[in-house]
């Protein structure tokens, strides 16, 4: 019983990352099939309200790990410039919660934004990392991408927003 | 039995239970991480331990042990159990609230939640109804119990071995197995076959 239950997840889980790797799929230029806007992952948001309006910097701490992404508008994929992307995770110079964990960048005039921050550290079982765009003009997405290995130093996370 | 045997089998249970401990201690990611996020870590990690020694002392497959006395250590480490899952739950809710109650409320981004709760709940419920195990009546005590036993195990086992945490993972695989050979020999074993008064000896 325990095992068909534990199949069953597997299966839903390996579903939900089928499904996540096709929505990441029609980030790329190449698909022709229009842009979907990307929809706020599970616990996306955690540890961001304390610190919601954290301060563009040119690198969170010391550095040392790369996160970057695209922002693009749901439909025609347009690039996005000068959008405010928030960016925080437990790392090796403090937890989510902390102020000093929490930066946030620009995109260029590519849509594409590129910040560097402290090694990201597994917390809660999973090495992740958090964004957030939560500017008003689109809708609010938070993302919570996962690392393929904890010993990765850089970690990609890709916007498709739709009108607020 | 003979010493030497006697010997083995106690110093197998220790090394199973301890090396996974002894190499989480030696974890990188202890360094980023505070007192309390530590604590909440090796309160499962104790756990998990327990979860090994529990079908073993109540088949009684730890020698030199009397029934009783392997009876009531049986009690006494399923309190501790419970202590570790508060623990743990405790300490994780304070390093980060938002995760623990994603995970409590079943909508956490990581798989191995709902079975690391599932579980709990499980030993919850465990020890609140060995509380009144003499009112549930041997049979329907035993069976009660014996299932749970195999939600805690395999909710636990799912859980940990889920988890990119402080644990070395072939350390934690091998404890892991222990634990699911120990229940699932324990379950077969003391599984009431048949409705039938049990010997005074097996009453509780």
């Amino acid at each position: 019983m325990t095992t068909l239950i534990l199949n069953r997840r597997k299966l839903l889980a390996a579903g939900g990352s089928v499904l996540a790797v096709g929505a990441s799929g029609l980030l790329l230029p190449a698909n022709a099939q229009g842009f979907a806007a990307t929809e706020s992952m599970s616990g996306g948001a955690n540890n961001y309200h304390a610190h919601k309006g954290a301060p563009i910097v040119e690198r969170i701490g010391k550095g040392g790990f790369v996160m970057s992404g695209t922002v693009r508008r749901a439909g025609d994929g347009m690039p996005l410039s000068g959008q405010r992307i928030q960016i925080w995770a437990h790392t090796v110079e403090g937890r989510e919660e902390d102020r000093r964990s929490h930066g946030a960048t620009l995109t260029d005039k590519n849509g594409a934004f590129r910040l560097e921050m402290p090694q990201i550290i597994p917390i809660f079982g999973q090495p992740h990392g958090h964004l957030a765009y939560d500017s008003g003009e689109f809708k609010t997405v938070f993302l919570r991408p996962i690392m393929r290995s904890a010993k990765d130093t850089s970690l990609e996370a890709h916007f498709v927003l739709q009108p607020a | 039995m003979a010493p030497a045997r006697i010997a083995l089998i106690w110093a197998v249970l220790a090394a199973a239970i301890c090396l996974p401990m002894a190499l989480a201690a030696t974890s990188p990611y202890l360094e980023w991480r505070d007192a309390i996020y530590i604590t909440a870590c090796f309160a499962g990690i104790v756990a998990l331990g327990l979860l090994l020694i529990q079908p073993l002392l109540i088949a009684g497959l730890l020698p030199g042990l009397s029934a009783f006395r392997a009876r009531r250590v049986h009690h006494w480490i399923g309190g501790a159990l419970v202590v570790a899952i508060i623990v743990h739950v405790a300490g994780l809710w304070i390093t980060s609230p938002p995760d623990m109650l994603d995970a409590l409320l079943f909508r956490s981004p990581t798989l191995f939640s709902p079975f690391g709760v599932v579980a709990m709940w499980a030993i919850f419920a465990t020890a609140l109804l060995a509380l009144f195990r003499r009112q549930l009546g041997l049979r329907t005590w035993r069976i009660t119990h014996m299932s749970l036993a195999v939600v805690i195990v395999g909710g636990s086992v799912v859980h940990g071995m889920l988890i990119e945490g402080t644990m070395e993972t072939m350390s934690k695989a091998a404890l892991c197995a222990l634990v699911i050979a120990a229940t699932i020999k324990v379950t077969v074993d003391l599984w009431p076959r048949k409705k039938r008064v049990m010997r005074p000896t097996e009453s509780s």
